[in-house]
């Protein structure tokens, strides 16, 4: 139905509405009035009650012929859609996504487009990054041995043919064993140029779908795709039902993708062929459209793809809330997400026959002197990467500050992450810091800042207040654009009912979706571990 | 920093005494925001805590606080016939609600906060801060004249079967603070039921309705040698209440002879300012609606549960209105926000995040079922003059439900995607 029409049926009803009631002021009597307003509105629910039914049968209509947006099959108004900003102009026609909940945290110390120099010489692959590897892989290195990049480290125990290779060329130095001899590192020290292993040309064309498979695994690029909904490595066997990137990063500090692909947009084309190839279904790209900027060439441009537009707050660049909107994941479904730069390492793999792990890393938060891009490898090293650069009492860490991973200054970053943020550590009391009116970061109207208007922040570590039971309610969905309850979720993990944590939505949501619910949860309870132990429940018993 | 290294020494240790750990952690928490950093998870956390979201409740209580202490004094002249301006002799009507409201605040506290310290250190865990607000609501909802002893009872009953029973804070079904009442409601009705209960210091016993100030006479005479010194109107003797006196609240007289006899007693400006008899901290509307406002505006309580327990009151109201069967259902339905505590109710008891619906479909559900159930038992009721407080306690029986059907009907749509 198009907007025309209610906008005559609505005028027309508030004709009517006006008409009935001034008529009835004519007589004084309030209980006439009051009987003739009943009068109108039993009048108008029925109509409504009548178009409410026409509605739901043209969406039945619309569904039995294969549409998936019902929504936009309606009589009535969307009255949210009058509401939006006038589209940015680079979107055109497209037709966007808005997603009104989320919140952008503004904090200090957003990387400004520079590269910056560093000299990494340590890189360390952590075997923990990847899920469903199972606790003891097997090490083919030795403390010691000269790698090539490419060359294997380890791999699955269960499925040999998963290896993950060095990303950089040089010696092993450490290979370090945690709980149980399950290996936790291997740290390479690097060469000051990287020497690459060469593999086979090989001919995208002709090849079937098996032969990509075993390439990709041969060159150590078949971890960089995860599979959801548990966030592991990909099935080799199964082919997903779709493949989704995020073409963009909604969290705080997070790097600007749009200076991460530039040139390397020929890289990035060749990763979506190959994707391709891979399903079933589609590969889905998610676009940003409230930027002031439109996106790079690479993605609007990308062909051999299905472009989503999404407008919104952070977490509307999470991979998993994109999907919520495209194609939901379904009880036994599986789909395969990438970061950018995964996809930019396979395009390079075809295009010159190497493992390029290289990765364009954000530095960004307050506690850093200077901000910027680093280019380095996957695993780089933080002490060289911050070196001179972070500020005492700071907290390193690998990823963006809802679901990064707290780092040592002796630490790595993690595979998967392509930011490093630092901010300062909250360790200290402060006198009635319950009471008193501070500046502070919060979704909540109890802060003066709310009044003030948008602050930046050098936001700290501290809780902020002691854990507490659940006691605010609605308070998680205005962070969550999905259409779920989370907070019933969490009970239902709580209480580890699977088949109400399966029926409220959990395979739909990884820790980074719910971490912005953690940020605003006033009773402090951990949401992203406890999402965690309920996904790994219901993974176990599949 | 040196003050805060000579408190952390006094800390008591949690194995040999834990219940002095107990209430040394709450005070410290109390003191200072603890120094404690995130681990694993986010790394930066809201601002907002418990503790803080507690605390504007009860601030946003203050001004029923202050009026409710102004009002019980003012009453009480009323009923004696002098002092009868608003502003008249506002030291005597503020002193003498004090002498009525501090002492139920204190009992209120001291059961509830004894209670809650006990269980606390029992469980072994930190002292939760959701007593504050229903020890500051519990004062605002009684009679000025309640006797402590049964306060204290009904304190008790409340923070341990209605809250402690089931697992402490955040997990009670009913409204702490209503729990409360209704005990004092149906153990006692005799103290919060009737003309008689409303208006503090009046003794009813002889067949002549005479002043009395009970065990709190000798404050009056202390302060009146203080204000005789300053030339300021006193106490004086005890006085006799001027003929005809009564201390029906509207409800009362609206539920016999309709809105008449309501506006023979009232006019609609006195109810809406609230300088009517009735609970301490209920008759004042603009100061609660203000209390809401701040609520709304900070996030903490539902605007949904209000608007729609609005809607449902104003609805009935219409309803009753159109069936005029008697003259209590020919109250004008705007005038039922006039009279009583509804919007007392909606802004601080129907909001109580634990027992409402904790779903926003069901939270526009569970309000609307408290603006009709309890003007159904308002109005359609001869043995309860007013609603709310049974309507709400219905509904929080009614809140899991609630939610249940709509998280089925959730889980139902996200299956049928298969």
């Amino acid at each position: 139905m198009n907007k025309t029409n209610y906008r005559v049926v609505f005028p027309t009803l508030l004709v009517i509405l006006f008409f009935e009631t001034s008529y009835a002021q004519t007589t004084s009597d309030t209980n006439t009035i009051m009987s003739r307003l009943i009068l109108v509105a039993i009048i108008v629910l029925l109509f409504g009650f009548i178009l409410l039914i026409a509605e739901k049968l043209l969406q039945i209509q619309a569904m039995r012929s294969g549409e998936k947006d019902i929504s936009a099959y309606s009589i009535f108004p969307q009255i949210r859609n009058w509401f939006h900003k006038k589209p940015n102009a680079y979107v055109r026609d497209a037709p966007i996504h808005y997603l009104k909940q989320g919140y952008d945290l503004p904090l200090n110390g957003e990387p400004e487009q520079q590269i910056l120099e560093s000299t990494v010489s340590r890189y360390a692959i952590n075997a923990m990054d990847f899920r469903g590897l199972p606790p003891i892989p097997k090490v083919i290195v030795t403390p010691g041995q000269e790698v090539l990049a490419g060359d294997v480290l380890f791999f699955d125990k269960n499925n040999p043919q998963v290896v993950i290779v060095a990303p950089v060329s040089g010696e092993v130095i450490e290979v370090n064993r945690g709980e149980k001899r399950a290996i936790s590192t291997v740290v390479l020290l690097a060469d000051k140029s990287i020497r690459y292993k060469p593999f086979l040309p090989f001919d995208l064309g002709t090849a079937t779908r098996e032969q990509i498979v075993n390439y990709m695994c041969e060159a150590g690029v078949w971890p960089m795709i995860i599979e959801r909904p548990f966030g592991t490595i990909a099935n080799t066997h199964q082919a997903p039902k779709n493949i989704f990137i995020s073409c963009f990063d909604s969290a705080p500090l997070a790097p600007d993708l749009n200076f991460v692909v530039r040139g390397k947009e020929t890289e990035f084309q060749k990763g979506l062929d190959v994707l391709n190839k891979l399903t079933g279904g589609k590969v889905h790209l998610g676009l940003d459209a409230s930027g002031t900027q439109p996106p790079s060439e690479a993605f609007t441009s990308s062909f051999g793809v299905e472009k989503h537009w999404f407008a919104g707050k952070h977490p509307t660049g999470n991979v998993g809330i994109q999907i919520h909107h495209i194609d939901s994941i379904k009880k036994g479904h599986r789909v395969w997400t990438l970061g950018v730069q995964e996809v930019i390492s396979i395009g390079a793999l075809f295009l010159r026959q190497r493992h390029e792990a290289d990765r364009l890393l954000s530095i960004g938060g307050s506690s850093f002197l200077t901000t910027g891009y680093i280019k380095t490898y996957i695993g780089a090293s933080l002490a060289d990467l911050t070196a001179n650069r972070v500020k005492e009492n700071s907290r390193l860490i690998s990823g963006d500050v809802f679901s990064g991973l707290q780092e040592t200054p002796q630490g790595y970053s993690h595979y998967f992450n392509d930011q490093i943020s630092a901010i300062p550590e909250g360790n200290h009391e402060t006198l009635f810091g319950w009471a008193l009116p501070r500046i502070m970061p919060t979704v909540s109207g109890v802060f003066p800042n709310k009044i003030l208007g948008d602050i930046k922040f050098d936001a700290d570590t501290n809780t902020n207040g002691e854990p507490r039971a659940f006691v605010m309610t609605g308070q998680y969905e205005p962070m969550l654009p999905m259409d779920i309850y989370p907070q019933l979720l969490m009970k239902a993990i709580i209480t580890k009912d699977i088949d109400r944590m399966e029926g409220l939505g959990i395979q739909e949501l990884a820790e980074e979706d719910i971490a912005l619910c953690e940020f605003a949860c006033t009773s402090k309870q951990p949401l992203q571990s406890l999402l965690r132990e309920g996904l790994n429940m219901i993974h176990s018993e599949s | 920093m040196a003050f805060i290294d000579k408190i952390k020494q006094l800390e008591p240790d949690k194995k040999k005494s834990p219940f002095l750990h107990t209430v040394y952690d709450g005070l410290f928490t109390f003191l200072y925001q603890p120094a404690t950093v995130n681990k694993g998870g986010v790394h930066v956390r809201d601002g907002i805590d418990l503790k803080r979201t507690m605390a504007m409740v009860v601030l946003a209580m203050q001004l029923c606080y202050i009026f409710g202490t102004y009002n019980i004094g003012h009453q009480h002249f009323l009923a004696l016939g002098i002092h009868e301006g608003y502003f008249e002799a506002i030291h005597l009507k503020v002193l003498f609600g004090l002498t009525k409201m501090l002492p139920i605040w204190i009992v209120t506290h001291v059961v509830g906060l004894g209670v809650e310290f006990y269980f606390a250190y029992k469980k072994g865990h930190a002292i939760e801060e959701g007593f504050l607000v229903t020890g500051a609501l519990i004062p605002l909802i009684m009679p000025p004249d309640i006797p402590l002893w049964i306060l204290a009872i009904a304190v008790a009953f409340a923070v341990l079967f209605a809250k402690e029973a089931f697992g402490g804070t955040g997990m009670n079904i009913w409204n702490i603070a209503l729990v409360a009442r209704v005990f004092v409601f149906f153990a006692y009705p005799g103290e919060i039921s009737g003309d008689n209960s409303w208006v503090a210091g009046l003794d009813f016993t002889n067949g002549q309705v005479t002043t009395d100030y009970g065990g709190s006479g000798w404050v009056m005479g202390l302060f009146d040698k203080l204000w005789a010194s300053l030339g300021w109107t006193t106490f004086g003797p005890e006085g006799v209440v001027v003929d005809g006196f009564s201390g029906a609240t509207p409800l009362a007289l609206a539920a016999h002879g309709g809105w008449e006899a309501v506006t023979q007693k009232y006019s609609p400006s006195e109810l809406w300012w609230g300088v009517i008899p009735g609970s301490i901290g209920e008759t004042s509307k603009p100061l609660i609606i203000i209390g809401a406002l701040m609520l709304i505006i900070m996030r903490i309580a539902s605007w949904r549960i209000m608007l729609s327990m609005v809607l449902g009151c104003a609805l009935t109201g219409m309803l009753f209105n159109a069936w005029g069967f008697n003259a209590y259902m020919n109250v004008p339905w705007i005038y039922h926000f006039y009279m009583g505590s509804f919007f007392f109710a909606m802004a601080f008891m129907a909001t109580d995040p634990v027992t409402a619906s904790a779903t926003n479909t069901g939270k526009w559900i569970y309000g609307f079922g408290i603006g009709v159930v309890g003007m159904i038992v308002r109005v359609m009721n001869p043995a309860y003059p007013e609603g709310w407080m049974l309507a709400i306690l219905f509904m929080n029986s009614f809140a899991p439900l609630i939610d249940y059907f709509i998280v089925e009907s959730n889980m139902k749509k996200r299956l049928s995607r298969v």
